[in-house]
């Protein structure tokens, strides 16, 4: 048996950069930790539910009140964490820029994991602006030994000097793996609460101190970070001297070792000394960031340089050693022995057996569509459904779906649900459903429960009974919430059972008033079969329609030949028969395999 | 060994691309080497493309192979070799196998799968196209692709030892499906 990791203290571990992060917190002391998932963060979470039993670590409705439930720990003295997605950030932006005027009695990291490329978001931003905005301190590791070694430094610097710290990192730090040396844990008490309300009571009087004492901090970090070990001078060939931080320090070092390199670690407050030092010893400045051209723009607004960085490397997507190397030698490139080839796209689907597949063929054969939401459900955009149109931001489904109401009144809306998960329903989609409420709406709002969080793997919500440690938990009554909210119409459907989606769609279609269908059916994640059933098809009665391959189902392709669909056994999934039900002439039925 | 090791393992969601890289990352470190491997998480885990690109050396920067690179791609599925051949360095090895799964664009018409073996024929894309669902099939298992593929590609990653590879497919595989998967290795290996 593999030892559990908060037993190992010493030697080599092969770490990606979130597990690294935990580590870091864990060997630092931290008390807790409370955060709401999200790609590429979660399993910064994950690993500390599974490793290190001895933070105290809990999933958060939102970002939001993640971050308020570790402030108030933080006031009580514990060593505190949250983590987050980027667009986390957002939704946790009110309390985290007046924390940054409280400050931190117990230390507080907050990590902020962007993801440039947008290999699992909606949008590309660089949260060093943000973090800037609200005068925190940034600290951008490159590895996955600096994202355990900033992260607990993090610490030190937070109770030092009174601040909430901002790990940045991007999805390349969280999802790539490399050596960390483990170290024990430390123990450091609680400090305990005790009352202070001018420095955590920001009425006008008070925050109008609190801001002083930010300023000042931040003019002490400075010089502290002057001598730093965060920050390093790398000389090499003077003539080129090239300023970068984050995972963009790897890519430099690859394509261009011979270079003076400026790593920066702490990129707010920037150390100008050392910076003003490095320009001087070399002849030209370039700057290398995954990102916004954050640190070009603020050093240049500080020194005179020629230096650039977004000019030569696009701000757009995702750095990798390929765009590094042309931009900063001049569009050189490896040369390629195979040229690129077009082939199929291979988007993501829908898995097997997933519950959402039922409501987005109802829908798509009712010619209707949704207002879309952040999770799984995303993917009802594809073909063969084509049965989302909307997308902004977590629990925007809703608010959407009421506004294009309110502007072209319901009669001329199209046929419109908003399609949204049970946890971001949780997350932010209540407020929009008693706005609909309050002012007057008449749509339908289709809240698809699968009983996990599962875009991000599968965590624990509020609405699956248990919690991060998959320990039992309070059950959230979505029916009874619907109800509170002041909806009349809630009804519960299966989304397997097809005639029954149906009636559904069309009945509250039809009524002209607030209406809330709960389509239950748990992820495939939740559900260990027992018995292994698969679809079998039986060519004889097959009459060639392809309604079956029309589910957009991975499990089910077509045998252009012979005109007859195939069915994959090991992807096709036990507890489902969404295609035994479209098919017309009884071609598909499912027989019992085997027992597990 | 003075030059980096590029090594890209590809295909699609669910094929145990990352279990094989993370084999493959535990020989090489139990070698002796400094190790990097990125992964793929979040939505392109739902059947996309998947991959997992491993660099292992002295001292290793990037996580990330550079095009025309790469010393070994691995392809769990066929046509998934050919989106990452731009990666192969001039003495690479593409070494890919008989799985082949069609993507949603494929299945709804919107697509066709390609011809694979002819259009490495046209290229001139030297490829050792491995007879894995046969061996698979003998083996009562067909989550072992992966491993039997990873023991193909050891013969040309000769800076890591026989018993090192076993003892990372000991480390990372479960109890259960050790037996099996140390056999799929030494078929894989034997090819």
């Amino acid at each position: 048996m593999r030892k559990k990791l908060n037993e190992v203290d010493s030697g080599k571990l092969f770490l990606s950069g979130n597990e690294a992060i935990a580590r870091g917190a864990w060997e630092k002391g931290v008390h807790f930790a409370s955060s709401y998932p999200g790609t590429p963060s979660t399993e910064i979470m994950e690993t500390i539910g599974e490793e290190y039993p001895e933070i105290d670590a809990q999933w958060a409705p939102n970002e939001k009140v993640g971050v308020e439930v570790i402030a108030g720990a933080s006031f009580a003295g514990a060593r505190v964490l949250s983590t987050m997605k980027h667009v986390g950030l957002n939704v946790a932006a009110d309390p985290f820029f007046t924390l940054s005027y409280i400050g931190a009695t117990g230390g507080i990291v907050i990590v902020s994991a962007d993801d440039p490329g947008m290999h699992s978001s909606q949008n590309e931003q660089d949260n060093r602006l943000l973090g800037r905005a609200a005068k925190v301190v940034i600290l951008e590791p490159s590895d996955s030994q600096e994202a355990k070694d900033f992260t607990a430094l993090g610490y030190d610097i937070s109770e030092e000097f009174d601040t909430p710290v901002l790990l940045r990192i991007t999805t390349r730090i969280c999802h790539s793996k490399s050596l960390v040396e483990a170290g024990p844990r430390m123990e450091v008490p609680v400090k305990g609460y005790t009352k202070d309300i001018a420095k955590r009571v920001p009425i006008p009087a008070n925050a109008r101190k609190m801001h002083s004492r930010v300023e000042a901090r931040l003019k002490a970090i400075e010089e502290w970070g002057y001598s730093s070990p965060l920050n390093r001078i790398e000389m090499g060939d003077k003539s080129i001297g090239i300023i970068t931080s984050g995972i963009s320090y790897q890519y430099v070092k690859e394509v261009y070792p011979e270079a003076s390199v400026l790593k920066l670690g702490l990129t707010n407050p920037l150390p100008w000394k050392l910076i003003g030092e490095f320009i001087d010893q070399v002849d030209s400045v370039m700057f290398v960031e995954e990102g916004e051209p954050y640190l070009e723009e603020r050093i240049r607004s500080r020194f005179l340089v020629d230096g650039t960085g977004s000019e030569l490397i696009s701000v757009e997507g995702e750095l990798n050693p390929e765009l590094v190397r042309a931009g900063i030698k001049n569009g050189e490139e490896l040369p390629l022995t195979f040229t690129g080839v077009e082939l199929p796209g291979r988007p993501p689907a829908l898995c097997p057996g997933c519950p959402h597949r039922g409501a987005f063929h109802i829908l798509s054969k009712m010619k209707a569509s949704s207002t879309g939401d952040i999770g799984c459900y995303t993917l009802g955009l594809m073909p063969p459904y084509n049965a989302l149109e909307t997308v902004v931001c977590m629990g925007a489904s809703i608010g959407v779906l009421s506004g294009i109401e309110k502007a072209v009144g319901r009669s001329d809306m199209p046929k419109l649900v908003s399609a949204i998960g049970e946890s971001t329903f949780v997350h932010s989609g209540i407020t929009g459903l008693i706005d609909m409420v309050y002012n007057g709406s008449t749509g339908t709002v289709m809240i698809m429960d699968n009983s996990l969080t599962a875009m991000t793997g599968g965590q624990e919500n509020p609405t699956t009974g248990k919690n991060l440690r998959g320990e039992p938990a309070p059950v959230l009554d979505l029916e009874k919430m619907v109800l509170a909210c002041g909806v009349k119409y809630v009804r519960v459907v299966d989304p397997h059972d097809l005639p029954e989606m149906r009636r559904a769609f069309e009945e509250e279609f039809a009524r002209e008033e607030l209406s809330v269908i709960i389509t239950r059916r748990p992820c495939i994640m939740q559900y260990k079969p027992k018995r292994i059933t698969v679809a079998v098809h039986h060519p004889d009665k097959c009459v060639h329609c392809k309604l079956c391959v029309k589910l957009g189902c991975p499990a089910i392709s077509w045998d252009a030949e012979k005109r007859i669909p195939v069915i994959n056994e090991t992807l096709c999934w036990p507890n489902c028969n969404l295609c035994v039900q479209v098919c017309p002439k009884d071609a598909l039925s499912k027989d019992l395999e085997g027992v597990v | 060994m003075r030059r980096t090791k590029n090594i890209i393992i590809c295909g699609t969601g669910g094929q145990g691309i990352l279990m094989a890289s993370e084999v493959l990352c535990s020989a090489a470190w139990r070698s002796g080497f400094d190790v990097k491997k990125s992964e793929v998480h979040g939505m392109a885990q739902r059947g996309g493309s998947v991959s997992s690109h491993v660099r292992f050396g002295e001292k290793v920067n990037s996580v990330l192979v550079e095009k025309g690179a790469a010393d070994v791609i691995l392809a769990l599925e066929k046509m998934e070799s050919l989106r990452w051949v731009s990666y192969l360095a001039p003495h690479g090895k593409l070494i890919t196998c008989d799985v082949k799964i069609e993507p949603m664009t494929v299945n709804t018409g919107s697509a066709v799968y390609p011809d694979v073996e002819k259009i490495m024929d046209e290229m001139n894309i030297p490829n050792l196209m491995l007879p894995v669902r046969e061996i698979a099939k003998e083996l009562g298992n067909n989550r072992v692709v992966n491993i039997i593929l990873l023991g193909a590609a050891s013969k040309h990653l000769p800076e890591i030892s026989e018993e090192n590879w076993f003892q990372a497919v000991e480390e990372r595989v479960p109890p259960k499906a050790l037996e099996v998967n140390l056999e799929a290795f030494r078929r894989g290996r034997a090819l």
